[in-house]
């Protein structure tokens, strides 16, 4: 695979007065790829992406895509990248015929009018249908048809599964199989959909309160982060101590634990927990939640309850 | 085409993985054939809607523990069966699989015996291709 880059951010921080939006972001995006990120609402994913677009100028550290600073991008570049804003954001008044040539003007080299038709036909949409009367998986797929028919080679969607039904997220996981058909194309897209992260998605970035935590290929971030259910002698046993620890889980009568594993952490998890350790299987569901709890250590809801109860 | 793979996200087990372990029961069951071609990369891909490289990674694990053939430019051929494990490291892999049979068939009460016809009337029914398992 091509390793070269086409978003590179430079610890890319973004302060809203006092708050902390980002902070200190550096990833990389290889070209190629499909790439997801991962956060919680709130964890600056969308203040991230303005960033990169050069739609908001960071307080400190720098973005640099397709070759230029996200902030002095040229027509030339941002002509060869689609972007697809959180909520499909789509002037209501205007028919799906005149966004289209209103989108086209824009592109008038790389735009393929049989591209937006079969797109807009796949998602049920017509020519004269207006924006703001549309269904939310319809305004999807018009956003995707807009940006996907300008021959993106970098397409950039903030959130692109929200609020769709099962059937309109499929469309748009095809869409976005579609446009890998040319290999030099890059998509960078935030999602909290795990399953369709798994099925379209390379590589991987996790945001949590504004950080990153996790940049590196799927396959990598699954082999590295292991689960086990532990029995501990004591149910009230502190696993805080263990290295790479991202969440242990008091159930009903086991303690899960979620951590990026090094070979040392079974026998150290032992040791902690004294008492019988066992691998388990592991889901991108546990890894991503193991990685976005805001606790460490916690007691399921359901157990808590349980105990409550009993 | 008799044989279809279905893949399930959200399981403990990578897409990738998913795609080996289905080919690999197809091909030793007999159900694909020697020669078989399969789909390429790209169209296994949009058939099951997941990246396409996560099909080119199945297909390299395929490739390199024998059981299919990529051929330059004609596609993923079914190859001839040969044995490329030792008989430990085939003990290795079988046996886990095996102790998941008893701890799950000797408590429903089958058995030894009962568990081994099993074994022999679904490695038919496998073999047959076009008929759902």
């Amino acid at each position: 695979m091509n390793r070269e880059t086409v978003i590179e951010t430079f610890g890319l921080t973004k302060y809203f007065g006092r708050a902390c939006a980002v902070d200190q972001v550096s990833l990389a995006v290889p070209r190629g790829s499909v790439f997801a990120m991962l956060g919680r609402n709130g964890s600056g994913k969308s203040t991230l992406i303005l960033m990169m677009l050069g739609l908001i100028e960071p307080t400190r550290g720098h973005a640099v895509v397709l070759g230029e600073h996200s902030n002095r991008l040229s027509p030339a570049v941002r002509g060869r990248i689609g972007f697809v804003g959180e909520g499909h954001p789509l002037p209501g008044f205007m028919r799906v015929r005149d966004l289209r040539s209103y989108q086209k003007s824009f592109y008038p080299t790389k735009w393929s009018d049989p591209l937006f038709r079969t797109l807009i036909e796949h998602f049920g949409l017509h020519e004269k249908s207006k924006a703001g009367q549309l269904s939310r998986g319809q305004k999807a797929g018009l956003a995707m048809a807009l940006a996907m028919a300008s021959g993106p080679e970098l397409l950039i969607m903030d959130d692109p599964a929200l609020g769709l039904d099962p059937v309109a997220r499929r469309t748009l996981l095809e869409a976005m199989i579609l446009s890998t058909r040319d290999r030099g194309n890059t998509i960078f897209f935030t999602s909290h959909e795990l399953a369709d992260v798994e099925r379209v998605a390379d590589h991987i970035a996790i945001l949590d309160r504004s950080a990153l935590r996790v940049c590196c290929s799927l396959d990598t971030l699954r082999s590295r982060v292991k689960r086990y259910l532990v029995s501990p002698r004591d149910a009230a046993v502190d696993l805080s101590a263990l290295p790479g620890l991202l969440q242990a889980r008091r159930l009903a009568r086991e303690t899960e634990v979620v951590a990026v594993s090094h070979p040392d952490t079974l026998p150290r998890l032992q040791s902690l927990a004294g008492g019988a350790v066992e691998e388990a299987p592991v889901t991108l569901e546990d890894i991503a939640i193991g990685y976005l709890s805001e606790q460490r250590s916690r007691v399921s809801l359901l157990a808590a309850s349980h105990a409550e109860v009993a | 085409m008799a044989f279809h793979i279905r893949i399930s996200p959200g399981s403990a087990t990578p897409i990738f993985r998913q795609i080996v372990d289905q080919v690999r029961l197809a091909v030793s069951t007999g159900r694909l054939a020697e020669g078989h071609q399969l789909p390429s990369v790209r169209a296994l891909a949009e058939e099951l809607v997941i990246n396409p490289n996560t099909v080119a990674r199945a297909y390299a694990e395929l490739s390199a523990s024998g059981v299919i053939e990529s051929q330059q430019g004609r596609g993923a051929f079914v190859a001839r069966s040969r044995q490329i494990y030792t008989a430990a490291e085939r003990m290795r892999r079988i046996e886990p699989v095996v102790d998941a049979l008893l701890a799950e068939g000797l408590p429903l009460g089958y058995s030894i015996d009962e568990l081994a016809d099993l074994l022999r009337s679904r490695g038919a029914q496998l073999k047959q291709p076009g008929k759902r398992p």
